[in-house]
Formats: structure tokens, C-alpha cells, sequence
């Protein structure tokens, strides 16, 4: 593969695509492939070639177009319309509509409302607008051109120095500056290192990295061969969760396309650049989203994390030097190199930069995906993308960085989105999930229901996450059964505090956050299920738990 | 490197299935790295891992016993019991939580006598709960023989279960 045979492919496919007077996108993401979009796009294909427009219409299936509480979606380019929970009963109504000009309005979604114009669109630009099955369409896109930019014109250092300059923090939820970490692995001595992509998206209520995978895996790809050259290492892997099949599918026609094209494999671009990419499938484990646990199980292993350090830069997987990144992160590194890393640290706030990727969820009209500026308010993305809470309710609190986050209160709804305002308010930017409670939910329930999460995904190494996390989820579970007294409220905030403190890694030592901020913002609904301290049950617990945690 | 395995290892049955399952071992080597890849294999291929698996996995790539079982329990994608003929897996992702997952949950393991990765004495349901199904907009949802559906009621899901238990006593299978 050379520079021109990419622009060639590009044009290629830019000109078939001109050819089309009419393009249909269907969104075949899994929010509306659930909704059988699968069987939209079939019935549309048939209609166009009973219509006898095959030649100048195009049906594609394509990845999230982002408001999937209005899917199945499908998209018609030379309409500039967007139709919206499709039937494939519609499809001769949509085709005729193309043939004579006109929308069906019945079906239309507008798409002059804040939840599309208010977004900037990165990490997804290609997400719904192609097919995520075919390498051309990537290449079309710009695809692999910040590669061939790397490998012609950069060194390994200069490439790590965009990426530093770019701003650019770990979209995995810890926010570890990217291009420091790049810095370390390129700098580690070893003659083997490994890139590592944490697919491994485990946070419930949290779609993101599926989305990217599944609608644009080329870019995931590229981010990482881009990694690999910058940090020196040939062999790559993607550890995904075996429950995204549909991302997994996706992800090995992307690698083959990319091995056939020689975009991935050995001398990249006929560079001195080798890196394959293998993938690795995760097996239903949240504690394995841990870096160190994953790279555990990689190997083969149960997966338990490991004290840090030596840190994973300098032994990692098979204690070779390894670059760990999250999905988005890589997602953003082709942007990075194309426009320059400057470009992307004009966006964002002072010390958070660029965009992110948010799942929206829970009590909110608009569920779906959406990518917003860093330092856009709560407020903004609730009520103005999000379009607010249905059916008149009123809106309590938005959870955010799901069992290792916190809830945020109506109180800092104008706080802007970023790292450090969200962990001033006792939260985390997480991965992105953000799931919308109103008034009807009790906020000690939901700390209850990530404590039972945390508990059943402690992976047991430690005693206070292993202990701890059950002990909470017991006094929790009493606070709720109208059993507990102040002294157990007592008792669980002080299990918190030395969960928090003392436990082995980012699981334990952020499980108590839901707990936390529940308690520092709802404390009053904790009070009203108290109950007077009788003596005999809340010594119970208390003794229980100070024999066994340490 | 683990060593390749002697020659005294045999098939657990004239099962051809195992021969996928050996497959995927050789291709990594027998290398005690492949047991994840492994046992994802095996499992696809039985649809749960028994006794069998277990030790077949384990003397094919050099590992103890223990030690494959111990991942195989560590992990929730893997099963030792085997699944009934129809499977229901609630949603219990946070924003299907918010939306009243745990109710649809109860109203089945009411009106089945299961508990959540149990399946019912006539082997016709297994009852099971997902994490998150990453179908957040069509919380709460649930899984049915594969099928996704979305912003159920208990009633619809009761409906669905119905429909997909006794389906299979029409078909007459």
C-alpha cells in the first residue's frame, strides 16, 4: 500500500458514492438492530429494486446516528431528511417519496433540535455516516491518512509530541494524560511491547466504546497502529467484551480488510512498521476494565489485579513494556495527527481538552449517543440535548462514571463537564455513562444497587473490597428494610472511608462513591428510613464486620 | 512455554465437536495463555462446560485442574449447568434498573419458582440477568432466545415468556 493507491481507493469510492443520486442510510447499531432495523433495510432494498432504482440509489447499512430512542433511524442523503422509528411496512412510502421529491413527513425527525446541532462530532464523525463493514468507506473518510502522515512524515517522538500537545486524557475514566503515558512505553527498554486497546466497556448504562466499534472499528484500528509506531511495538490487542458479538464481527472484518489492504500487518505503508492485531475476548468480568487485571486475563488468568508498580508501561503483559488505552482514546489519536495536536487543545476547557462521548440514559427523553465539548454544563446536555425529563417529572440527579462514580444533585447542574469538576463534586467523568434519575427514585436504592454490582464483581484479592463491599450492601440493604439505626449509618460511612482507602484497586477504592454522594446530597433520605436504635441488631453487624475486615 | 501434550491425551468422546475445541488449542501452541480462548470455544460448542471440558482443557494445555476451574467459576460468561430449552435474560444495567428492571425480574421468578441462573424443573426456561445490555434507550429490556425487546411491563414480559414456553409444546419437539 502506498499514499496514492489510498488516495485512490478514496476517490474510488468518493465517486461511486457522487454516482448515487440517492443514498439511504439505516442505522444497523445495536440500539436499532434490536428495534429490527435489519429487516428496514431489507424491505427498502426491495422496494428500490422493485422500483427499478437500483442504479441510482443506494441502501447502506450504517453505524449509530445517535438518538436511539427514535430508531430504528434511516437517513435519505439527497432529501436531507431523517425518518425515524421505521417500519419496514414504510419502505414503499419512503421509496416513493424519493421518486417524487418529497419527504413523508409522517415520519420525520427533526433534526434542527439542540440534540443534534449542539453536538461536535470527533470521536463519532464517521459513526452513521458509513458502513462500518467496508475499509473503502473509511478511506473515503480521510480513513488511514493520520497513519501514512505518522509513518512519512513524523518520528515515534514526534507523534508521541502531537499527542502530548493535543491535551488529550484517558477516555477510559481515570483521565491519565495520553501522551505522558505514550512518553513512558516509548521510553521503556524492552525489545517486545504491546499495545493494548480496553474494550472491556463494563459499566452498566454505559454504550459508548460499543458504538465506536461497532460503527466505525477502522478508526479504533488506526488509532492503535498509530500507537504502535509511536511507542515501537508489533503486536497488538483488542480485549472486548464477549458480550458486544456484533462489535466483535465488526471488528475482525475490519482487521482482515486491513491486513488485505496493508494498512495492519507487516511493513505498513512499505515502512520498516510491523503490527498485527489480535482479539481477545473478555468473559464477562467489570474488575478486568482494571488495567493490570486485564492484562491477566490476556494471559490467560483469573482476572485480579496487581499492586502497581512497576506499572504497566514498564512490565505489563508478559512483563513486557505496554501501552494500555480505551477505545475513544485511540478513536481520537487519527483526528490528532490528521489536523495537529494544537487543533484539539483549542477545544475543551483549560485542562480538559476535546470532546467525550456521553451515553445518555435513564429518565430522559432523548436516550441515546451524543459527543459534546468538554465544559459543556449538565444543564445544557439534560434539558437542551437531552430535551428533559418525561412526563412533567422533576429531575433529582444524574449519575455519572457508573458503580465507581457518583450522583450529582440539581444543585451543580450549571457545573461545567470536565476531569476535575466532576471529582470535585465527589463524581468521575468515567467512560461516559450517564443515566438521568427524576423524583420517583430513592437515591439510597441506587447506592444500594451499585453496591450489590460492586460486590458480586470484587474480584476477591483484597480483604476490604471483598469484605467491605458485602458489609455495605448489608447495611445498605437494612437502611432500606427499615432496620438500621444511626449507628449503622455510622458504621457504613466509616466502612466507606477504609474501603476507599485501603482497598487494592480503582474497583474497591471507588465502590464506595456511590455511597458517598448519595449520603453528602440525599443524606435526609438515608434519615427517613432510620429507625431508633434497639441495640441488638446494629451491634450485630458492627461486630461482624470489625472481626472479619482487618 | 508450556510443552506440547503427550500423546496419552485423548478426546473426551467421539463427539466431533471436540475437534473444534482441539482446534483452537493447537492454533495457540497449547499455550496455557489459550484457556480463556479456550474454554469461550468449548463453551460455544456445548453450550455450558462440563466435567469433561474441564479436565480435557486442562490436561491439553499442561494446566491443573484447579486452576481451570478456577477461571472457568471467576468469569460470569461461563456456565457449568446446562441451559433450558428457552432462555429469558433480564437487563439489569442501570438505566433498565431506573426503569423498573427488578420488578420485571421478580414477576418472573414469581411466576416460574426460579431464582436468576436457575432454570425450571421441566428444563424449559432458564432465567438469567445481564449487566448491561448496551440497549440503554430501550430500557428496561430484556433478552428472549436472542431476541431483544424493549421498554416492557411485566405484563408484556409474562406475555412474551408465555408465548416462547409454549411454543415449543405446540411445535411438539
Amino acid at each position: 500500500m502506498t499514499a496514492e493507491e489510498l488516495d485512490q481507493i478514496a476517490e474510488e469510492e468518493r465517486e461511486s458514492t457522487r454516482k448515487c443520486r440517492h443514498r439511504l442510510h439505516v442505522c444497523m447499531a445495536a440500539g436499532c438492530l434490536s428495534l429490527h432495523s435489519d429487516q428496514v433495510k431489507s424491505s427498502l432494498e426491495a422496494q428500490v429494486k422493485a422500483s427499478g432504482l437500483e442504479s441510482e440509489c443506494r441502501v447502506k447499512g450504517v453505524g449509530c446516528m445517535g438518538l436511539c430512542s427514535a430508531g430504528p433511524l434511516v437517513s435519505v442523503s439527497s432529501q436531507d431528511v431523517t425518518y425515524k422509528e421505521v417500519t419496514p411496512e414504510d419502505a414503499p412510502e419512503i421509496v416513493q417519496g424519493l421518486q417524487a421529491a418529497k419527504a413523508v413527513e409522517r415520519l420525520r425527525c427533526p433534526t434542527d433540535v439542540p440534540f443534534f446541532t449542539r453536538q461536535k462530532r470527533i470521536v463519532l464523525e464517521n459513526c452513521g455516516a458509513i458502513d462500518p463493514e467496508r475499509i473503502e468507506e473509511y478511506i473515503a473518510a480521510d480513513g488511514y491518512a493520520a497513519l501514512h502522515k505518522a509513518l512519512a512524515t513524523m518520528t515515534g517522538a514526534q507523534t508521541v509530541e502531537q499527542v502530548s500537545r493535543s491535551g488529550l486524557r484517558g477516555r477510559g475514566g481515570a483521565g491519565y494524560p495520553t501522551g505522558l503515558k505514550w512518553g513512558m512505553v516509548s521510553k521503556a527498554s524492552g525489545a517486545t511491547k504491546y499495545v493494548i486497546c480496553n474494550a472491556d466497556e463494563g459499566d452498566p448504562g454505559a454504550f459508548m466504546d460499543r458504538s465506536v466499534l461497532e460503527s466505525d472499528p477502522h478508526r479504533v484500528l488506526e488509532g492503535m497502529a498509530i500507537a504502535a509506531y509511536a511507542v515501537g511495538a508489533s503486536q497488538g490487542y483488542i480485549y472486548v467484551r464477549a458480550e458486544y458479538p456484533l462489535a466483535v464481527k465488526r471488528l475482525k472484518t475490519a482487521i482482515r480488510q486491513a491486513e488485505r489492504l496493508g494498512v495492519l500487518g507487516n511493513s505498513i505503508f512499505g515502512t520498516p512498521l510491523n503490527f498485527k492485531i489480535d482479539i481477545r475476548l473478555g468473559a464477562g468480568a467489570f474488575v478486568c476494565g482494571e488495567e493490570t487485571a486485564l492484562i491477566a486475563s490476556i494471559e490467560g488468568l483469573r482476572g485480579q489485579p496487581r499492586p502497581r508498580p512497576p506499572f504497566p508501561a514498564e512490565a505489563g503483559l508478559w512483563d513486557a513494556p505496554t501501552l494500555i488505552n480505551n477505545v475513544e482514546t485511540f478513536a481520537n489519536i487519527p483526528p490528532i495527527i490528521r489536523n495537529g495536536g494544537d487543533w484539539y487543545a483549542s477545544i475543551g476547557t483549560a485542562k480538559s481538552k476535546g470532546t467525550k462521548t456521553f451515553a445518555l440514559a435513564g429518565k430522559i427523553n432523548n436516550t441515546g449517543l451524543i459527543e459534546v465539548p468538554m465544559g459543556i454544563t449538565l444543564r445544557d446536555i439534560i434539558y437542551d440535548i437531552g430535551g428533559g425529563i418525561p412526563d412533567g417529572k422533576k429531575f433529582k440527579a444524574v449519575q455519572t462514571g457508573g458503580p465507581s462514580g457518583g450522583c450529582i444533585p440539581e444543585q451543580f447542574l450549571d457545573m461545567p463537564v470536565d476531569y476535575d469538576s466532576l471529582s470535585k463534586v465527589g463524581s468521575i467523568m468515567g467512560s461516559g455513562g450517564m443515566i438521568i434519575m427524576d423524583e420517583t427514585s430513592s437515591m439510597v436504592d441506587v447506592a444500594r444497587f451499585f453496591m450489590e454490582f460492586c460486590m458480586s464483581e470484587s474480584c476477591g484479592k483484597c480483604v476490604p473490597c471483598r469484605v467491605g463491599t458485602v458489609h455495605m450492601h448489608d447495611l445498605l440493604r437494612k437502611i432500606i428494610e427499615r432496620k438500621a439505626s444511626a449507628r449503622d449509618l455510622a458504621l457504613l460511612e466509616e466502612l466507606c472511608d477504609m474501603v476507599k482507602s485501603t482497598s487494592l484497586c480503582g474497583l474497591g477504592q471507588s465502590a464506595p462513591n456511590p455511597v458517598l454522594t448519595t449520603l453528602r446530597y440525599f443524606r435526609h433520605e438515608y434519615d427517613e428510613l432510620l429507625v431508633q436504635d434497639d441495640g441488638a441488631g446494629a451491634t450485630g453487624v458492627a461486630q461482624s464486620a470489625k472481626e472479619t475486615v482487618p | 512455554m508450556t510443552p506440547a501434550p503427550t500423546q496419552a491425551r485423548t478426546m473426551p468422546s467421539k463427539d466431533k465437536r471436540w475437534l473444534i475445541v482441539d482446534a483452537t488449542m493447537r492454533r495457540y501452541g497449547y499455550s496455557g495463555s489459550s484457556l480463556i480462548e479456550t474454554l469461550h470455544v468449548a463453551q460455544e460448542s456445548f453450550a455450558y462446560l462440563d466435567e469433561d471440558a474441564l479436565r480435557f482443557v486442562a490436561s491439553s494445555l499442561s494446566l491443573p485442574l484447579s486452576k481451570v476451574y478456577g477461571v472457568a467459576t471467576f468469569y460470569h460468561h461461563f456456565t457449568l449447568k446446562p441451559q433450558g430449552e428457552h432462555t429469558c435474560v433480564v437487563c439489569m444495567g442501570t438505566a433498565c434498573y431506573i426503569k423498573g428492571a427488578a420488578e420485571l425480574l421478580a414477576a418472573l421468578e414469581n411466576g416460574y419458582h426460579v431464582k436468576d441462573g436457575q432454570t425450571t424443573q421441566d428444563k424449559k426456561l432458564s432465567v438469567l440477568t445481564a449487566r448491561c445490555l448496551g440497549s440503554c434507550g430501550l430500557a428496561p429490556a430484556a433478552v428472549f432466545d436472542g431476541e431483544v425487546a424493549g421498554k416492557l411491563s411485566t405484563v408484556e414480559l409474562l406475555a412474551r415468556v408465555a408465548k416462547q414456553v409454549g411454543h415449543s409444546e405446540a411445535g411438539g419437539t
